[in-house]
This record gives structure tokens, sequence and C-alpha cells, in this order.
């Protein structure tokens, strides 16, 4: 501690650097909420005030009322959980069996795995938009969800294949040797274990789900069918720069579950990157 | 030691459990992929019933002579250097401070997961609310410190409108990489500085021979990562500008999207997807072989 005192003028700069981040960071998510609290008339005031006069919630009320928000808002939700479920679902078993099979196997997999997010979405999605068209999910939240769940494999099945990779083999190889099949070892052993990896790939995959914007961009048409971030953005072009307060708020209400998923997984995606990435 | 006919019975059906998950990637994504491939040689346009032909190179050869696309093109990969460039050195020293002993670090490692978390529209609409001159503070803040173009829209500008483009992709982009460097900060051995500073380095040399090699490989991946996703990205600036003002934000995934979607072009849009993607496996290549090379040295 007695080093701390020597510096003192580096130690201003440290705090100096702290607050130019916070202001940075903290103060445009601020400012937007300030936004959607403000009456259309403070809104026409020239110099914008910090605080604003009072809470008015009617800017959040008119935007709840917008033709379809609420619709796409479930929309979003049916989406997110649906592919949410079906992601985990496929990836826990083939993520613990990448996480176990011979070396090749296991290579060749991670190899796609990391080939795959090389490709520009702008490239891969003509053919899926085509591929969706001739199943007829074109325009449907079905298809949506079948493109969510193989946009967020890969990645589900790296975080899984992680923490797979850190469950010691041992408890496996005694069952195995007791007789027990793979799949009663997936079912009784692994899957307890492997609870708190669920949760943090799927708490991901909804965010993802939640957040996604291009695939529903281009697979969704009519407007009883969009999701949340594509009625907001065609909100910010049509009336948006005339309705600015209802347009904060929308912005802020779309952010409050996505701040919140991500606030409890926020630790586990980052060991679960490093859990990935360590356990080769 | 493991008995090896138990390994192997097990090895055999564990394929089985991939099956699931190899079903859908194989259809939407691998064949999709090769599909695409297929696109950029033939004349594939939008349409239920239209017939695409094999045309060779042609796409390719006319992409050459397209200057529209390659001016977009231009700007992606300046793009994606910038944000990727600005965004670490943000990250870095974000991650700098909170691996020291400072107040309000509990606070600032709640704001800094908020860019991360923020759906890329939303963050599009929080900045045009935040740059707009009626009812942002940006203009103001930027009036007091003289700055020449502050009473203007800045996204609305052709000169101001790229350079906040990349500002606000920097704000995205900055919390992954703190989290990741700051990781590997704290994974450094304690006992090493302090015998460094024993040994009589002083703050830099500590930094330049302890700190930074101990990032030094996250700090690669990192910026390999950074530079795929934002030479790809898409949600964030199609909300913002939608690539205006004049095509000055005009990055290449938009240009392949209006190709596509508005003008129906699909084998064209895709010989362009190829050469997006050939261009950053070649960046990838470059910059990779870059580093080891300085790891020789």
């Amino acid at each position: 501690m007695a080093t701390k005192q020597k510096f003192s003028i580096s130690l201003v700069f440290q705090y100096l650097a702290v607050i130019a981040y916070i202001l940075f960071l903290g103060f445009p998510f601020l400012w937007m909420f300030i936004t959607s609290l403000k009456t259309p008339i403070e809104l026409l005031e020239l110099d914008q005030s910090l605080i604003p006069d009072g809470f008015y919630i009617q800017n959040y009320i008119d935007i709840l009322e917008k033709r379809g928000l609420i619709q796409s808002t479930i929309n979003s939700l049916i989406v997110a959980f649906v592919s949410t479920i079906i992601t985990v679902l496929v990836a826990v078993p083939a993520g613990y069996a990448m996480a176990r099979l011979r070396k090749f196997y296991a290579k060749a997999a991670t190899g796609w795995i990391l080939f795959s997010q090389v490709f520009p979405l702008s490239l891969v999605i003509i053919p899926l938009f085509m591929a969706i068209r001739s199943i007829n999910l074109l325009d449907s939240l079905q298809g949506l969800i079948l493109v969510y769940v193989v946009a967020n494999l890969p990645f589900a099945l790296w975080m899984l294949r992680g923490y797979v990779a850190s469950i010691p083999v041992e408890l496996e190889e005694a069952s195995a040797i007791d007789g027990a099949s793979i799949f009663k070892i997936l079912r009784l052993i692994i899957i307890p274990l492997l609870t708190p990896g669920i949760v943090a790939t799927s708490l991901f995959t909804l965010l993802n789900s939640w957040n996604e914007f291009f695939f529903a961009l281009v697979l969704i048409q009519t407007p009883e069918r969009e999701t949340l971030p594509l009625t907001l953005a065609r909100f910010v072009g049509s009336e948006g720069q005339v309705l600015l307060g209802p347009l904060a708020a929308g912005a802020f209400l779309a952010t409050i579950p996505s701040l919140i998923v991500f606030g409890i997984i926020q630790k586990r995606i980052s060991s679960g990157l490093l859990a990935g990435a360590v356990k080769g | 030691m493991k008995s090896p006919s138990r390994a192997k019975l097990y090895n055999q059906d564990a394929w089985l459990l991939t099956i699931p998950a190899f079903i859908p990637l194989f259809f939407l994504s691998i064949v999709p992929l090769v599909q695409a491939i297929w696109t950029g040689f033939t004349d594939l346009q939008a349409g239920y019933d239209f017939k695409p032909k094999f045309i060779g190179i042609e796409n390719f050869r006319r992409l050459i002579g397209d200057t529209f696309f390659w001016q977009s093109f231009r700007i992606g990969i300046v793009w994606a250097v910038s944000v990727t460039t600005l965004a670490l050195f943000l990250g870095f020293g974000l991650a700098l401070l909170l691996n020291q002993k400072l107040r309000f670090l509990g606070l600032m490692r709640v704001l800094s997961l908020i860019p991360w978390a923020m759906p890329p529209v939303i963050v599009a609409i929080m900045w045009q609310i935040l740059l707009n001159p009626a009812i942002g503070p940006v203009d103001s803040i930027l009036r007091l410190f003289n700055f020449p173009f502050a009473d203007k829209y800045l996204l609305g500008d052709f000169e101001t409108a790229f350079p906040t483009v990349v500002v606000i992709g920097a704000w995205v982009g900055m919390p992954v990489i703190t989290v990741s460097i700051l990781a590997a900060l704290q994974g450094i051995n304690s006992e090493i500085i302090e015998s460094a500073k024993i040994d009589g380095a002083n703050a830099w040399n500590r930094f330049r021979y302890v700190t930074l090699p101990a990032v030094r490989s996250i700090t690669t991946a990192l910026v390999a990562l950074n530079i795929i996703w934002n030479f790809n990205s898409f949600g964030l600036v199609f909300v913002l500008t939608a690539g205006g003002p004049g095509g000055k934000t005009y990055l290449p995934a938009l240009f392949v999207y209006n190709e596509s979607f508005k003008y129906g072009n699909f084998g064209y849009a895709a010989a362009m997807g190829i050469v997006m993607t050939i261009s950053v496996i070649l960046m990838l290549v470059v910059y990779l072989k870059a580093r080891e090379r300085q790891d020789e040295n």
C-alpha cells in the first residue's frame, strides 16, 4: 500500500480515466431512460435537462399501444424460448459426445464450429432463404426458430463441450464397466453435473435469439409475425423521428430482459468461453 | 490405466448422440454454404420459378469492374480495422483499470455489460437519440469543447458520419475485449510481478515484459474475431444510417443485402459474399502470420 501513496499523481489519472469510462459506458443508457420520461413539451425545449420534470409514463403507454408492439413482444418471447429449448436438447448430447469422442472427430467438429464463424451471414442467407422457402416456412415463426437453432448451435456446442470436459471421466468409466449404456450415463451422471453449464448456455442462447435482427429482417415479411427488434427498427424509419419519447420508452423496455439475463450469466459466459478454449 | 476395450465401446455409441445436432447443422449450415458457393457461379435471381444457369466466372468478372462494390469493400476494411483497433485500446485500458485496486470498480463492471447485452437495433436507436441535436446531449458536450462539427447531426454529415459510426462500433465491441483481457490479467501470478519489482524493473518494463506477454494470445484471438465480426457486421449500421449519407457508411454486408433482397440478384450477391469470405480469410492469415513472425523474433 505504501507504493500507492508514492504514485498519487498516477492515481489521480487513474480515477479520471475511471470517470471517463463510466460516462462513456453508462451515460448513453441513462440518457435514453431520461428521454423516455419526458413529456413532448419538455422534449421541445432548447436545453435538455438531466432531470425530467416528472415521471411521464404516457410514453410507455403510447409505445405499448402502438399497433403490433405487444404482438411482436409475444413473438419474440416464443421464438427465443422455443429455439433455446430445442438448441439445448440437441446440443447437450452432442456436446457430451464431442468432449468424450476420439480426438479426431472432436477436432473435426471443433474445426467446423470455428470455420463456420468466418462466413458472412450475407453469403449463407440466400440459400438459407431458399431452403426455408422450399419447406414453406418463410414468413413464419417456425422457420425463424429453426434458423435460430442452427445459428446458436455452434456456440452452444462449444460451451457445453468445455463444461463436459471439466467433469472427471472416471465416474462414467465405472458405470460403463457396470454395464450402463451411454444414454443412461448421460441421463444419470452427466446431466445432473452439467446443470450450471446448461443454464448458462440456455440463457446465452435466449439472449442471442431475443436480440437477433438480420435473419428476422430477411425471413419475416408480415407485420403480425415481426419480432421486437424488427418492429422497433420499422418504427425508427417511420414515425420514430417525431415520437422520440415513446421510441426511447420502447427501446428501454426491450433492453431490460437482455440486461437481467446478461447480469445473471455474465461470469459464466466468460468462464464458459475460457472452458471451451482451454479444455481442448 | 483405462481399459481400451471399454473406451472403444463407449466411443462407438457416442456418435449416435451427435445426430440430432448434426442433421440441422448439415441441412441449414453446411448445405447452404456449398449452395452459396455454387450460386456465385450462376445467374440466379429472386422469384419462385427462376431457372438458374451456370455462367462460370461471369459474376466475378463483372464484380471486378463494379466500382460501387469496391468502394463499399474499402469502407468495410477501414471500418473493421478502425473499430477493432479503437475497441482494443479502450477495452485494454479498461481491463487494466479494473485490475487495479480502485473505487467504483463494481459500478464499472456492471456498466461495461450494458453495450454487450443490448440488442444492436436498440443500440442504434439509443445513439440516434443521443446524437439528435434537438434532444441529445452530444452536441452540447461537443460545443463545450469547441468541436467544429458540433451543430450538425453527426450521423447525417458527409465528414462526420463514418468516424461517428466507428466510435459507436467500438462502444459495442469494448466489453467482450475487456472481460477477456481482464481474465488473462487476473491469471498473472503476483509473485512474478513482485520478483520483477525486486529486480528493479520499473512500471513500464513490468508492463512490457510481464503484462503484455501474458495477454498476448488472448489479444491475438480477440483481434482475429473482431475483424471477422466487424467486417461482416450489419444490424447496427443498417438501423443507424442505412449506409448513408451518400454511401459513406455503406458496409459490404449492407451492399450484399440490398443486392439480394432489394434488387433480387442472388447469383451476383453470392459472388460478393464469396469475395468477402476470401478477403476475411486472407486478412486473418496475414495477421496471424505477422503475429507468428513477431513471436519468433
